[in-house]
């Protein structure tokens, strides 16, 4: 005796390619409904911007004469930001990740750490501003300077990096520990010959990410209270400086349509900074990604 | 059991390297070593056998404290290895690991190339000389028997060699640190039946020069490389003796259904 029906099973057979399809169409409308909002974003952003965008407007400084106005200081305040909050971050991330990884012992406080630097990652970055505004411009009264803003951006994508070097730790096959400890290296050897050369494209990845949100962060530094227009180039960490989103933030609030069309411009450029560390990021990782 | 175990005819009177006197070890609240006696010889081949979850890669991983990467741990008891306790808190793992090698179950080198791999031992421990290095590479390599199938490519990538391959490789990175003990976890169990061949007729000849302790599934295998075997059973050492006897004239009904292949 046959327990499946084989004529009913046909005859249901119409509904389910239906309903296959009802799904797939719903899917396909989901994916195209952020890329034409991002289509709309750039068309927007290059009709209005596009016509500023030459090598006069990289390189002039700031002016309230729209057609003399340059983003140079805001372009190299970025480059002088991300100087500074890479190598504090990625140092004191994988720091921190090589240690809980690799030297903690699990036991109740680092599962404390563990949870608290997730909770972190989702803490808004305005609160970071004001930690930054209390601690580092205030009370070590070091101004609105690249260092202050630095270290605050460091505070802010930190979390990130740390769980990224992490996941990337954890994923260095367990029995390659195993063979170097066997023959007698310590954790720090085999820290330096074996997890990171199989972690750095992970680590690299995920830092990069990281900071190119660094990069577009605004909220944070209009708390530091830097400068909105700003007519000289920092020469050291302690000077006071503005970045792109700043700058950006500076045009479209003023009411000359000219303005507006400069911000679009800076913006055109802040993306395709992004675009290129967010590539360089794909590289590195298609690049030594490794299977074991 | 204990009588058995004293009573190994050993007119050989090689000097003990590793002797386990009591020792118990848990897993939490596993008891997975229960008392375990045994004395290991130099320059012979030991096997351990036994049915899965027996404690026989337990046992060989307290020997170079491999045991301690897993978290909650406790023993009690004492290993002493050429006569110091190697469960002595002051006793340094670096130190003990570089005079006891290990092999791994699974092929484990290095995703460096192949002369890389061989040297990295040395080179943790401080030998800087390309000459020296260059000694150390050529005598593992031949050492392992892997040196004519790997001499023309040194530097190419490890990952390109067949699994017995790697895990001659994996050998030949032992030996690379002039160990006193090779230990060795089921060697053969991810290869072939030529590249299992090849591995153990290594071990015949390594035995020359080192103590080696193995782990294995196969009893054949025992039966065929190995001088001493100990039966585990459920963290228990059941019997020790001579592969011979042991494979003949077993003294413990279990040893005897195990080898019969009566259960496990």
């Amino acid at each position: 005796m046959k327990l499946i029906d084989h004529t009913k099973v046909v005859g249901h057979m119409n509904q389910r390619l239906v309903k296959n399809q009802v799904y797939k169409v719903i899917f396909f409308i989901a994916t195209m409904f952020g890329l034409l909002i991002l289509g709309i974003l750039l068309y927007r952003i290059l009709t209005q911007g596009a016509h500023y965008l030459n090598l006069d407007f990289l390189q002039n400084l700031p002016s309230r004469r729209p057609e003399r106005a340059g983003i140079k200081t805001a372009l190299i305040g970025t480059i002088w930001l991300v100087g500074v909050t890479a190598p504090l971050s990625l140092l004191l991330g994988v720091g921190t990740a090589l240690y809980l990884e690799e030297y903690a012992k699990k036991n109740r406080f680092t599962d404390f750490i563990q949870v608290n630097i997730s909770n972190l990652a989702g803490v808004p970055s305005i609160v970071f501003g004001l930690l930054g505004l209390t601690l580092f411009v205030r009370a070590l009264g070091l101004g609105t300077s690249v260092l202050a803003a630095g270290l605050t951006m460091s505070l802010l994508i930190l979390p990130v990096i740390i769980v990224a070097s992490q996941e990337a730790i954890r994923s260095v096959p367990k029995n390659l520990r195993e063979a170097s400890f066997g023959m007698g290296a310590t954790k720090w050897q085999t820290i330096v010959r074996v997890v990171l050369p199989a972690a750095i494209p992970g680590i690299l990845t995920g830092g990069i990410l990281a900071l190119s949100r660094a990069i577009g962060e605004t909220a944070p530094l209009v708390v530091l209270g830097l400068p909105l227009f700003i007519a000289f180039l920092p020469k050291t960490v302690f000077d006071t400086f503005t970045v792109l989103p700043m700058q950006i933030y500076n045009w479209t609030s003023r009411p000359q349509e000219e303005f507006h069309a400069l911000a679009a411009a800076g913006i055109i450029v802040l993306l395709i900074m992004l675009i290129i560390m967010n590539s360089i990021a794909v590289l590195i990782r298609n690049k030594y990604q490794k299977r074991y | 059991m204990a009588s058995v175990i004293e009573h190994i005819s050993d007119e050989t009177n090689r000097e003990n390297v590793y002797k386990t006197k009591e020792l118990n070890l848990w897993y939490g609240e596993n008891h997975a070593l229960k008392n375990i006696n045994l004395d290991i010889n130099e320059n012979e081949v030991t096997a351990i056998i036994g049915p899965s979850g027996c404690g026989k890669s337990t046992y060989i991983k307290t020997l170079n404290r491999m045991i301690e990467l897993i978290p909650g741990v406790k023993t009690s008891g004492e290993i002493s290895y050429r006569g110091r306790n190697i469960l002595d808190r002051s006793y340094k793992v670096e130190d003990l690991r570089t005079k006891v090698g290990m092999v791994f179950q699974k092929p484990n080198p290095f995703p460096k190339s192949i002369y890389e791999n061989v040297v990295y031992g040395p080179k943790i421990h401080g030998i800087r000389d390309k000459k020296i290095l260059d000694e150390i590479v050529e005598k593992s390599l031949k050492g392992a028997a892997i040196w004519d199938e790997v001499k023309d490519r040194l530097n190419q990538n490890a990952y390109g060699l067949s699994g017995g391959q790697q895990q001659r490789l994996c050998i030949a990175r032992c030996l690379a640190i002039e160990p006193d003990v090779i230990l060795m976890d089921e060697p053969t169990s991810a290869l072939d039946p030529i590249s299992t061949l090849k591995v153990e007729e290594l071990v015949q000849e390594l035995k020359q020069n080192f103590s080696i302790i193995i782990v294995t599934h196969n009893m054949q295998q025992a039966a065929r490389i190995s001088d001493k075997t100990a039966f585990f059973l459920s963290g228990e050492v059941i019997e020790f003796n001579l592969t011979n006897k042991i494979f003949s004239t077993p003294s413990d009904k279990r040893t005897e259904d195990y080898i019969t292949g009566r259960f496990g």
